[in-house]
């Protein structure tokens, strides 16, 4: 059943085109990652199907989302949808938390929004929903404000946030790029089991190759605005059709061969 | 600078207007802003004289044309002496070492905390009230808080990566004031003058309203006001000329000084992805 | 071998604001008796992650701070020297973003003639710019252009251009290529290999990215919480690490799948 079916996405900002004619399907419980550098228009794409563009933005094209149109809906009509069937990790856990509000209630926020649970049985599920997560003393952490968790923490927060009402669609914008690479490897095995505990679909987005394989199953390569390339992660690393590709694929070799070779005990 | 910014348009054109009064001072008035004709007293507005006359039968035209001359003036100079020792003490203070600095921000907030009129008042008591007296007053009382704004933004400069790699080059603090702080303050400073600017133009209207600022006969706008508004019942179209000269100036700056910042700031964040 | 630079017992403690009136002042050990040595010709690796302190390490081995306790010491002579220019001359720096280390009011020509003039360098400043810039792979033509005007990797070679000016010694480069996209990185890694080969530049690398450690360093030291907790030949500490948290980092690598 297809998930999410998007058709030739183009967003400008006035003159300049940063998404053109970009298309791909998802269905229920797959996982599509979308590589790209700056500039590609991978974040834009990304903020696109939740519906959180700017309003700078001028978007064509369709985005359907379980039989639904999503572009140029008003927020009211999206609201039901976000932090509800779709949800969406963020780079930058500092900012995407509000340093005023402890973290139990903003765990809490959509499930009274969507789920129209009261205050206290919300923070229940919201401390449930730490433990998952795999935040240590969850009943304490609850009560804590943003600023006094690690960057980890505030992640995993952010996870659980996304995930308090069981999405179908989860969509993570480089959710560890701004971590430690020790606690990037744990935060991503959790997206990992979540993920596959609740059946959602993944939309992982990333500049990280080796990240993006290890997590989804498809690849979905942009460059300036494009989509250059879209192939499982077996066909991408076996024979990689577009120039671009081939060239993020050798420099991901490179890198991945200078550290087997050293740490193999081969000539430094 | 992106001139389709309306709010700079607008701003520039009533600055502009006022200049202009200015430079028509130096040549022309259509009457000589002192001659006192006492038979045409308080007559409304004519075509020999488009303003009407004040109580002494002088032309209120001219007088708003000359009286531009001390608004602009008072303003100009009051900005000068606040910019260049609230970018100095901000500069200073933010370079400083804790011991120094902690004591100098206490300063500068008690300076902040003093009404500029309050403090043009106590001087000119005590001085007699005088166009220097005004200046000077509202120049150092502005003096603080463009202190306080230079010091946080020279702070966050200071944090940045090209500072530390010219201090890596050999840069000593002299060099790095000029070069890398300064440059980096342009922006600010130009808004900061222009804000100053219609502060200090409304101060020193207030303060020729209430008598301290620019002693008579020197024709200024706030005087007038002061002068005609015992005539409202009259005509209320006397005291609106100088009203409505200083609220154009004073409005004028202060868009100026929107515009610039509107204008100024998007240019110095990138765009994301 | 020359010793050029050396830290003995390098501690560096920050005191914290206090949280209330009442309450002492806690204080920050961002590094902790750290000793190191580097000889002419070495390529040094310092991993760790945040809070590791590496980048106080590098504050301080270029002299742009002071230590709390112990010292750093370039050629036996303990700073700070009387003359720091000898030192700056020849201990230069990179810094990881190219966005923030170069000022973006200053033209590439300024940029580079800094040291150039603060060093009073010794040689025509306008050819050396040339020299320079052709060295780290720009054309002549950019000296006009403005940091804005260029993209990530460009400015990444200015920067490399700006600590080269003066011919130093010992290039010390904190996190190079991390803010820059991946096909760039490759570009200035293999731009720094060669130029310290071809430059017979020393050079210490730091860097929380193993794959680059692995590329460009002979010796690597590991840093966790301001100690360092593993040293040696870099080949010997990835194949065989010692300390658990060297094995953690190595562990977390992010690895590209196994294919046929």
């Amino acid at each position: 059943m297809t998930l999410l079916q998007v058709r030739n996405l183009t967003i400008r900002f006035g003159q300049k085109l940063v998404v053109d004619d970009v298309s791909f399907d998802l269905d229920a419980g797959q996982r599509l990652g979308i590589i790209g550098e700056s500039g590609s228009g991978k974040t834009l794409t990304s903020l696109a199907i939740i519906g959180l563009l700017p309003d700078a933005a001028a978007v064509a094209g369709s985005v359907v989302f379980d039989g639904v149109e999503i572009l140029n809906k008003s927020d009211g009509e999206l609201s039901s949808l976000r932090g509800n069937r779709i949800g969406m990790v963020f780079q930058e856990p500092l900012t995407a938390l509000n340093p005023l509000m402890r973290v139990g209630k903003q765990i809490a926020q959509p499930l009274r929004i969507h789920r129209g649970m009261r205050m206290k049985a919300a923070l229940a599920r919201a401390i449930e929903l730490c433990a998952r997560v795999g935040l240590p003393d969850p009943e304490r952490l609850v009560r804590s404000y943003p600023h006094q968790l690690s960057g980890g923490q505030r992640q995993r927060i952010g996870l659980a946030i996304s995930l308090a009402c069981n999405p179908s669609l989860l969509i993570a914008d480089e959710p560890t790029t701004a971590l430690d690479v020790t606690v990037q490897q744990e935060v991503l095995k959790l997206i990992n089991e979540l993920v596959r505990e609740e059946g959602s679909a993944l939309m992982f987005v990333s500049h990280d190759l080796p990240v993006v394989s290890s997590m989804t199953e498809r690849v979905a390569v942009m460059r300036s605005g494009t989509m250059v390339e879209l192939a499982t992660v077996g066909e991408l690393f076996s024979g990689a059709r577009h120039e671009y590709s081939q060239k993020l694929v050798q420099a991901a070799r490179r890198s991945d061969d200078d550290f087997v070779r050293v740490s193999r005990g081969g000539r430094a | 600078m992106m001139r389709g910014n309306r709010t700079l348009t607008i701003g520039v054109s009533l600055v502009s207007f006022s200049v202009m009064l200015f430079l028509l001072s130096v040549i022309w008035t259509p009457y000589d802003p002192l001659e006192i004709n006492p038979e045409l007293s308080l007559t409304g507005p004519t075509s020999s004289h488009w303003m009407g006359t004040d109580e002494y039968g002088r032309d209120i035209l001219s007088n708003i044309i000359v009286g531009s001359r001390t608004t602009l003036i008072t303003g100009v100079l009051a900005v000068v002496i606040c910019m260049i020792v609230g970018v100095s003490i901000g500069i200073a203070t933010a370079m400083s070492p804790k011991w120094v600095e902690s004591p100098a921000i206490f300063g500068i907030d008690i300076v902040l905390a003093l009404p500029t009129v309050l403090f043009a008042i106590v001087l000119a008591a005590v001085y007699g009230p005088s166009t220097f007296t005004a200046v000077f007053a509202i120049g150092i009382a502005l003096s603080a808080s463009v202190a306080q704004v230079t010091r946080r933004e020279v702070n966050v400069i200071l944090l940045a990566d090209y500072v530390v790699a010219a201090r890596a080059s050999g840069s000593r603090i002299p060099r790095i004031v000029r070069k890398h702080v300064l440059p980096n303050l342009r922006a600010s400073l130009f808004v900061q003058a222009s804000s100053a600017s219609a502060i200090a133009i409304l101060a020193e209207s207030t303060l020729s309203y209430l008598g301290l600022g620019t002693p008579p006969p020197d024709p200024s706008w706030g005087r007038m006001m002061a002068s005609l508004q015992q005539y409202l019942i009259a005509d209320p179209i006397f005291p609106l000329w100088p009203g409505l000269a200083i609220v154009i100036t004073v409005l004028g700056f202060n868009l100026l000084g929107d515009g610039l910042r509107e204008a100024l700031d998007p240019t110095l964040r990138r765009d994301v992805e | 071998m020359t010793e050029l630079l050396r830290a003995d017992a390098l501690s560096r403690t920050f005191k914290l604001p206090r949280a209330s009136l009442r309450s002492e002042r806690s204080v920050r050990r961002a590094l902790i008796d750290m000793n190191l040595s580097v000889n002419e010709g070495d390529r040094l690796g310092i991993v760790g992650e945040s809070g590791s302190g590496k980048t106080t390490l590098a504050r301080l081995l270029l002299g742009l701070d002071v230590p709390t306790s112990g010292a750093v010491s370039f050629l036996g002579d303990t700073l700070p020297l009387s003359d720091m220019r000898q030192f700056r001359r020849q201990i230069q720096v990179v810094f990881q973003d190219p966005r923030s280390s170069l000022n973006p009011r200053m033209s590439v020509e300024d940029i580079i003639l800094e040291p150039l003039e603060c060093l009073a360098v010794e040689e025509p400043h306008a050819a050396r710019i040339d020299e320079v810039l052709a060295s780290v792979g720009l054309s002549g033509d950019m000296r006009t252009r403005y940091p804005h005007e260029l993209s990530g990797g460009q400015r990444q070679r200015v920067a490399i251009a700006r600590a080269l000016a003066p011919r130093p010694r010992l290039l010390i480069a904190d996190e190079p290529v991390s803010a820059l996209d991946v096909l760039v990185r490759d570009e200035i890694l293999a731009l720094l290999a060669d130029l310290t080969a071809n430059l017979g530049l020393t050079l210490i690398l730091i860097s929380h990215d193993l794959s680059v450690i692995a590329r460009l360093c002979d010796d690597v030291v590991v840093m966790q919480h301001g100690v360092a907790v593993e040293r040696g030949k870099t080949v010997d500490v990835f194949r065989a690490p010692s300390h658990p948290f060297t094995k953690t980092l190595i562990a977390s690598v992010p690895r590209l799948p196994e294919l046929s």
